[in-house]
């Protein structure tokens, strides 16, 4: 199971990278493999408002329908295209081609409430 | 049912060396995939896939009486089979609901019942109840013997260096023979699950790691994957086979599901005969239709199904189908004048219409 030292987790296994203005979120790789093949991801729409840990999506494999929610605060600013086409992409890379959505970070303080790699690897191995 | 009561297959070690993920389905342990669901499925429509399916429900049946006191309880004839073939079947209530679909095999002697597994303890007392006639004993394997199936195209070359005496590739479709597996004395049918050519291992369950580890080592290499529940699903709805509690219950007729090819009403009596009869005559009833689903999002069970507005039925089964570019499918239980081929319908998902059509079945059909 991968969990990259560089960013930032949600107990609820999504994963947030932090760049300037920019956070880029996605499901982890422990989520990814859990749910098994994904068919489906539903985004909400470029310019929608999202607050931390509120319902932003489902994201469907063959056999279920799971919430996906944003681990922090902030404005869609992109939803990745490719979700669209090959929804695979997030089981064969979740932090890379697989990533789900761009935000623009609507309060820095939120950070405060997310894990660490090392804090994130405990939760998901227990 | 709490993980301490769940029962455990003769292969659960195996799939568990295996690394499969194990869900509680039938009142056992049972692996729902190994790899991953599509590649499981890809496995068995392009090589071979090996199954466990010692859930299911081996009832023997024995004297002779069997036959005629079985057209009683059946849609489908029994007295008809000849030596060594196998059959589907369906067992319904008195409003002609269905009680199980499951698969007679004549063999040399006596017949094997196969029903499913999660209406084992429900069929087991059904057939007690209607107290067999004079001269019919029988015997419930469940949770001893154990089934193992190997299902696609390679199947036939797979699995002939393993077993002795007996030429798999002159064998016919529902028809079984009594032999040896590794070595292990197996009832080897070919009938299936999948859509695809392929075999059913029926084994003792102290036995059965043998042929299950012997089938895997020989053939991991070319191709032979373990496949779980999750595959067996998409690979049945593809093929357009009905599954109990979902296109048959005990609401829904075979007649309503598209079974009626196994009706045998020329039969003198059989519990629900009356009702079944009344329904196909009337016409008018809600019926299994096949959906192909507009977009990507899956169509699930009880998604509610609309046509121009009006709500006309509900989803039974759904799922992506590899096998037709990934497109979305789905079984529909809706009235009989929105199930045309051709219809334009709509799924509701998550409060939003999905444009769906209704097109035959099967969905998939293999190259013969």
């Amino acid at each position: 199971m991968a969990v990259p030292e560089q960013l930032l987790y949600s107990k609820e296994h999504e994963w947030v990278k932090i760049a300037g203005d920019t956070a880029i979120v996605g499901i982890t790789d422990y989520a990814q493999n859990a749910l098994g093949d994904i068919v489906y991801v539903e985004l909400p729409k470029v310019g929608a408002k999202v607050e931390q840990g509120g319902n932003v999506g489902v994201i469907e494999s063959v056999k279920a329908v799971s919430d996906l929610f944003t681990p922090i605060s902030g404005e869609v600013v992109e939803v990745n295209p490719k979700l669209d086409i090959d929804p695979a992409v997030v089981n064969k890379d979740p932090y890379g081609e697989g990533w789900l959505l761009k935000l623009r970070p609507g309060n820095s303080g939120d950070t405060r409430n997310l894990l660490s790699a090392a804090e994130y690897e405990k939760i998901a191995t227990d | 049912m709490t993980a301490a009561q769940l029962m455990r297959t003769a292969l659960y070690d195996e799939h568990v060396r295996l690394g499969a993920r194990l869900v509680p389905y039938a009142g056992f342990e049972m692996p729902v995939q190994y790899a991953g669901i599509i590649k499981e499925h890809d496995a068995v429509r392009q090589r071979a896939g090996l199954f466990d399916l010692s859930h299911m429900g081996q009832f023997l049946l024995e004297g002779e009486g069997v036959a005629a006191w079985a057209d009683t309880l059946t849609i489908n004839a029994v007295a008809t089979m000849k030596p060594m073939q196998a059959r589907y079947n369906i067992f319904c209530n008195e409003r002609g609901g269905t009680h199980d679909d499951t698969i007679f095999y004549r063999l040399d002697g006596r017949w094997l019942l196969v029903v499913n597994g999660a209406n084992v303890q429900k069929m087991w007392a059904h057939l007690n109840a209607h107290s067999p006639a004079s001269g019919v004993r029988l015997h419930n394997r469940h949770g001893r013997a154990a089934l193992i199936a190997i299902q696609g195209p390679r199947s036939v070359s797979m699995l002939q260096p393993h077993v002795a005496g007996l030429d798999l590739a002159s064998m016919r479709y529902y028809f079984s023979a009594e032999g040896k597996v590794e070595g292990v004395p197996a009832i080897i049918a070919r009938t299936g699950y999948t859509g695809e050519d392929g075999f059913e291992l029926f084994v003792e369950g102290e036995r059965a790691p043998e042929i299950w580890s012997g089938l895997l080592r020989a053939h991991a290499a070319d191709g032979l994957e373990p496949c779980g529940l999750g595959s067996r699903d998409m690979l049945r709805l593809e093929a357009g086979m009905p599954l109990y509690g979902h296109e048959l219950t005990e609401e829904i007729t075979p007649v309503q599901a598209g079974q009626s090819w196994a009706l045998k009403l020329e039969k003198p009596h059989f519990i629900g005969k009356t009702a079944l009869g009344a329904q196909l005559e009337g016409g008018d009833f809600p019926r299994i239709v096949g959906l192909i689903v507009d977009g990507r999002a899956p169509a699930r069970e009880e998604y509610r199904v609309f046509a121009g507005g009006r709500e006309v039925g509900q989803i039974r089964s759904g799922s992506i189908a590899p096998s037709l570019g990934n497109k979305n499918v789905a079984t529909a239980l809706v009235s009989a004048d929105t199930a045309t081929i051709g219809t334009r319908l709509a799924v509701e998902i998550r409060g939003t219409a999905h444009e769906a059509t209704v097109v035959p079945l099967p969905f998939y059909k293999r190259q013969k």
